[in-house]
């Protein structure tokens, strides 16, 4: 991970009377991660996107997007940053084409640049055929595509989707979220929130989950696993079912390593460190095989339940 | 800057090509021209021997079939014009989810709102100049006698009173856009404060003015002077007061700025003093002028404090 922050908060905090939306907040996000935050509906997840673009003013804290407060200067930060709405909505009396075009010439484009590059992304966003049709003939599905369109048009650094994915069929959510890496390929930095828990572990690189305004825990998502489900340790999964005597107790010398289990047709080392590259060598010298290793990972649905399990929410 | 500029031209753009401005636009144009025809026909017995300003007559005269002159329908439709291009300015932008996603881009927030009014203000302008330039050109075609420098002059100050007077609608109506969520009630809103203002408004202000200067049968002429002004002054928190009171002094230059009843008396007695001229007229003209604007400024104020501080959520 790069040490150069493109998103930072600092104990950003934002109450409406005596109810706090989003406590003590610290988020610190990298040149080209894709962030996803995870939560219940009504965790602060919106109202922290809000504050980021400038849309809401912190009751206390900081925050640099860019290095440049969203508040004072909103025009520098806006021009870097895109923005996708949960309920995003367009022109329904303009097609797609000439809504791309007005967010265009408001970030300052024309001309053939625009022209071009508003087909390049009608492409890629699979609406070629539509482009031209009216947008209040459009399906929820096809607007949430455009929408991603609409983000790209200003070639943003940052880019923030809030629940991008809420309401559209399966097949919906793949194309939005297989856009949404596309984005990232591009080095573009993305915070995300969705409740596609499945389909945001593949786009994420870090997550942050929300509860209560407050940011329980955040991280990658093995790390978060590990964290939440094995109290920080390592489960390293050999693929063998059962251990010569010898092979154990020289596992067992390894630093760090304090319990194997066999289970069903496979060998679980546990450690406190990831020892995998010492178990792989300390397994080839005791039986001269070459055995693939794995580090256990994790559903971010498990993760996500572990941390709710019984919390009336 | 860029952003203000494309917020307006968007707005332009929209307001073109809806259906919204075409029923203003004929309204409008049909009335006028309803009036000054009423006008060209009973204006020979209304300007009488007189050689003087008989072209503005035009716009003032009103016959027995259509009690409406050009200026007391202007007043009716003015409202209507400022409410219909103001009331949904920001709220429709709210329902329809396109703020959050037009204020994502890089502009400053008070460019859409700024855009919004400049654009109204230019629609009003375009509308109202157009009413009147039409009306003029039928007039000079019915009647045949050409409007003097001077009569121009007056035209052209009428337009930019109309045109300061539907300022102050649409400043309310945007007011309204951004105090209500929904466009529906924004809308009632501006019809409501026009209504009681059109209608209501004399009626309190008669009961106030009765209540500290009692009126009646052995009053002598001070006291109902005393009455008379502070009526007005009590009428003169509406802004049609202000309009009606500034568009007489311009067009009727021959009553300056006396009170209603007393321009009736004048139009009927035959009762005649000298006219005044433009500059002051301009001088009578300026108070109601400037309580315009200050109206207008207060409404748009409001408004745009209101929208600036306020949350932009898409929901």
């Amino acid at each position: 991970m790069s040490d150069n922050l493109v998103i930072e908060t600092r104990d950003l905090t934002k109450a409406y009377g005596k109810f706090t939306a989003v406590k003590g907040l610290n988020l610190r996000i990298a040149e080209g991660e894709v962030f996803g935050l995870l939560g219940p509906n009504g965790a602060g997840k919106t109202t922290t996107m809000l504050m980021l673009m400038g849309f809401c003013e912190p009751t206390s804290g900081s925050v640099l997007i860019n290095g440049y407060n969203p508040a004072r200067e909103p025009v520098r930060v806006k021009s870097v940053v895109g923005y996708m709405p949960e309920r995003i909505g367009f022109y329904d009396d303009m097609t797609a084409r000439e809504n791309l075009e007005y967010t265009g010439r408001l970030n300052g484009l024309g001309g053939s640049l625009l022209k071009d590059r508003i087909a390049e992304l009608i492409e890629t966003v699979g609406l070629k055929d539509r482009a031209d049709q009216l947008v209040g003939r459009y399906s929820h599905g096809m607007k949430q595509r455009l929408g991603i369109a609409d983000v790209m048009i200003k070639q943003p650094k940052i880019a923030i989707f809030d629940e991008p994915t809420s309401g559209i069929d399966p097949e919906g959510t793949d194309q939005v979220l297989n856009l949404v890496r596309a984005m990232a390929r591009q080095k573009v930095t993305v915070i995300i929130s969705s409740h596609q828990l499945h389909q945001l572990q593949k786009v994420c690189t870090g997550v942050g989950i929300f509860s209560k305004g407050q940011m329980i825990a955040s991280g990658p998502v093995d790390k978060l696993g590990r964290d939440a489900l094995r109290k920080g340790n390592y489960n390293i999964i050999l693929p063998i079912a059962q251990l010569a005597d010898r092979v154990r107790s020289e596992i067992s010398k390894i630093p760090g390593v304090f319990s194997i289990d066999s289970i069903a047709d496979s060998t679980i080392v546990s450690a406190d460190e990831d020892i995998s590259g010492e178990l792989e060598r300390v397994v080839f010298e005791t039986t001269g095989l070459k055995v693939q290793m794995k580090v256990e990972e994790f559903e971010l649905e498990e993760i996500y339940m572990k941390y709710f399990e019984g919390s009336s929410i | 800057m860029n952003g203000l500029m494309e917020i307006i031209r968007k707005e332009l753009a929209d307001s073109f090509n809806s259906k919204r401005f075409v029923i203003l636009f004929v309204l409008v144009y049909m009335a006028g021209i309803a009036t000054i025809y009423i006008a060209a026909q009973n204006i020979r017995a209304a300007v009488g021997d007189s050689t003087r300003d008989i072209f503005l007559n035009l716009f003032i005269v009103s016959g027995s079939n259509m009690p409406f002159s050009f200026p007391l329908f202007m007043s009716i439709f003015i409202p209507i014009i400022g409410i219909a291009l103001g009331f949904d300015a920001v709220n429709s932008e709210r329902t329809s989810g396109n703020l959050s996603r037009l204020l994502a881009q890089p502009i400053y927030r008070d460019d859409l709102i700024n855009g919004k009014f400049l654009a109204g203000l230019a629609m009003i302008a375009i509308l109202i100049m157009s009413v009147v330039l039409i009306v003029a050109g039928l007039g000079l075609r019915l009647i045949g006698v050409p409007p003097e420098a001077e009569e121009i002059l007056r035209l052209f100050m009428f337009v930019i009173v109309s045109i300061l007077y539907g300022a102050f609608w649409m400043s309310l109506a945007v007011l309204f856009s951004v105090l209500f969520k929904k466009t529906a009630t924004s809308a009632l809103a501006s019809i409501a404060v026009w209504i009681f203002l059109f209608l209501f408004m004399g009626i309190i202000a008669n009961l106030i003015a009765g209540a500290v200067y009692p009126v009646g049968q052995d009053s002598t002429v001070a006291q109902v002077a005393d009455y008379d002004s502070l009526y007005r002054m009590i009428n003169r928190i509406s802004p049609g007061t202000l309009y009606a009171e500034g568009i007489q002094a311009i067009l009727v230059p021959i009553m300056g700025n006396s009170s209603p009843t007393m321009m009736m008396i004048g139009m009927y007695s035959g009762l005649m003093p000298a006219p005044l001229p433009l500059s002051q007229s301009l001088t009578l003209v300026w108070p109601q002028l400037v309580g315009l604007v200050a109206l207008t400024a207060i409404c748009f104020a409001g408004a745009y404090i209101k929208f600036m501080r306020e949350e932009i959520r898409s929901t």
